[in-house]
């Protein structure tokens, strides 16, 4: 399989390239007729696509670079946002996001991996791999609102922590163990959403929280498909395979209890409709933020400690 | 270490004498190099006598992803039951430390590697919870390649559930002693190995988050002499110290006697 995402997504294309084509020329009874005609087609061609992929083509989805990345959700779902920056030891790191915002009128923080969609952009993100400066950034301004008593949202989207020389010297695993401990312990409501790739601790590091969604084709994992292959199968390219060995959908990551809910996609995926995508999430948000300020804060980190408890299968 | 009168040093690669390596703590007498510890060697290292009660050893893995590569899941786990033991990739176990009760976790790199799957976390979390209730001190001796790929997402969470259960132990005021050994990296270093009152590592132990490998392909060079070793990791500030492993008892009752106001 290529690793080129529009592959499968190729008789979509095709018509909507032929949608557009049709669109420019002038109005006329057979031309609206063939445009309505292409658009049931396109519904039905996505739908069905969307409905079959494999668990690499929804890594691949995961990793569409019109995909909505967690600035775009921000900008559809919340209000008032205002970025801060740097982890007050180090510096500042682009890959991940963090501020204060509103969620229809609610005052809340919203933390966040952040990936780069051109060329410039990718380069000043680190393509979304944070390095310790951005978990330790994202840990600071959650106690922010945890002393501001804030709901906390956690929007994950990472291949995962960078693998540099720079992030080892300063302490890579370390700063994604103190989130981890430090995250468990928060006595605000906290909401993750894995909107694209949740790969391994560089996604864990903003993942712990009272209620887990996932897009419908994000994906989650220990570590790549790719990864995993090199390792396992001595061979990158049997990364579809690890991607279905794995079982990293959201489908199996729900069967698993990893997840709380899966949040639908529009067909033809997140990236076909970013706002589609986000008016389908904002009232899952608006549930569980509803249901965890409800609870007080030593219920919300019993409850969270008992989430985590459970995870994990065995014999006895 | 391989069977044997003689043993080659892996470091140093000078042949020694078995004897003196093993009255050496399982160090080699002529470097110094700290050859790999078997999860029992750990407890007869610590605790007083060599005399402990394991407990959480009826946990199996269950290959709960029905995982395959190029080999079974379940069929890798019955080698390594049958050669290693079936204590999985830790064993844990209470007893004395210096007359003090302790709460000890002590991983088994020969079990795939030392890798964690469900079964290390919640041997681990059972082991911070008891360690918790019973108020007694928690040392876990880290040496592990990671999370365990064969179990996917669920590896992962392991590493939540136990940094939260560490953070309850550190709620309540009670001691958690993180040991690093060689080699400690992944997910691991990531969660409970980092997570130490006091993280003291062993000499000369890799100790990282992504492989040396990883890291050379992505920054494309080569990575300076002694990157990722326990002395490295001292001078970045991320262990506390360096303690050689006959002296790791007698440095560990030091610390929990000072701990405790005594």
């Amino acid at each position: 399989m290529s690793a080129d995402p529009t592959q499968f997504d190729e008789p979509i294309l095709r018509i909507r390239r032929r949608i557009e084509e049709l669109s420019a020329i002038e109005p006329e009874p057979a031309r609206d007729a063939e445009i309505a005609e292409l658009e049931t087609k396109l519904t039905k061609v996505a739908h069905e696509i969307y409905s079959n992929l494999t668990p690499w083509q929804k890594t691949l989805v995961a990793r569409h670079p019109q995909r909505p990345y967690t600035l775009d959700f921000i900008a559809l779902l919340f209000e008032d946002w205002t970025e801060i920056h740097g982890d007050r030891k180090f510096g500042d790191d682009a890959a991940i996001v963090a501020g204060f915002a509103r969620f229809r009128g609610h005052p809340c923080c919203v933390v966040g991996h952040q990936k780069g969609r051109n060329t410039k952009e990718k380069i000043f993100r680190n393509f979304g791999q944070p390095r310790p400066e951005g978990f330790r950034k994202a840990l600071r301004v959650m106690k922010l609102a945890e002393k501001f008593k804030l709901p906390i949202f956690s929007f994950i989207d990472t291949q995962g922590a960078y693998p540099g020389l720079g992030a080892e010297e300063r302490g890579q695993a370390e700063a994604i163990a103190v989130n981890l401990r430090e995250m468990a312990g928060l006595t605000v409501p906290l909401i993750i959403v894995v909107i694209g790739e949740g790969g391994s601790g560089g996604a864990l590091a903003l993942g712990v929280g009272d209620r887990v969604l996932m897009l419908q084709h994000a994906v989650y994992s220990v570590i790549s498909p790719e990864g995993c292959a090199a390792i396992l199968w001595k061979n990158s390219s049997a990364a579809p395979d690890a991607a279905q060995a794995m079982k990293i959908t959201a489908e199996d990551l729900k069967k698993l209890g990893v997840i709380d809910e899966i949040v639908a996609e529009p067909d033809g995926g997140a990236h076909a409709d970013p706002a589609a995508a986000a008016d389908t999430l904002g009232p899952y948000l608006e549930r569980a933020l509803k249901e965890l300020q409800k609870l007080k804060p030593a219920q919300l980190v019993d409850e969270r400690y008992k989430k985590f408890r459970k995870m994990g299968v065995f014999e006895k | 270490m391989p069977e044997g009168l003689w043993v080659k040093c892996d470091d140093c690669k000078e042949i020694v004498y078995r004897k003196e390596v093993e009255a050496n703590f399982n160090t080699c007498p002529k470097c110094g190099f700290h050859f790999r510890l078997t999860a029992k060697e750990r407890f007869e290292l610590l605790f007083d006598d060599n005399k402990y009660k394991e407990f959480a050893s009826d946990i199996r893995s269950s290959d709960p992803l029905g995982f395959r590569d190029t080999k079974k899941y379940a069929d890798r786990l019955k080698v390594y039951q049958q050669r290693v033991g079936g204590g999985d990739a830790v064993l844990c176990a209470e007893g004395k430390l210096d007359g003090m009760p302790v709460v000890i976790c002590a991983m088994e790199y020969a079990f795939m590697g030392g890798s964690m799957g469900s079964v290390v976390g919640e041997k681990i979390t059972i082991a911070a919870e008891r360690a918790l209730e019973k108020k007694e001190p928690l040392i876990i001796v880290s040496t592990s390649g990671g999370a365990r790929m064969q179990e996917g997402i669920l590896s992962l969470m392991q590493m939540a559930k136990i940094s939260a259960a560490l953070a309850r132990l550190a709620a309540a005021g009670m001691p958690y002693i993180s040991v690093l050994c060689d080699p400690t990296t992944g997910g691991v270093t990531a969660s409970y190995a980092m997570l130490g009152d006091l993280n003291i590592a062993e000499p000369k132990a890799l100790i990282g988050f992504a492989g040396p490998r990883v890291i050379e392909q992505t920054i494309r060079q080569t990575l300076p002499e002694g990157f990722q070793t326990s002395e490295f990791l001292v001078e970045h500030g991320m262990v506390d110290l360096i303690t050689p492993r006959a002296e790791m008892k007698s440095t560990i009752a030091r610390f929990l006697r000072i701990f405790r106001g005594q």
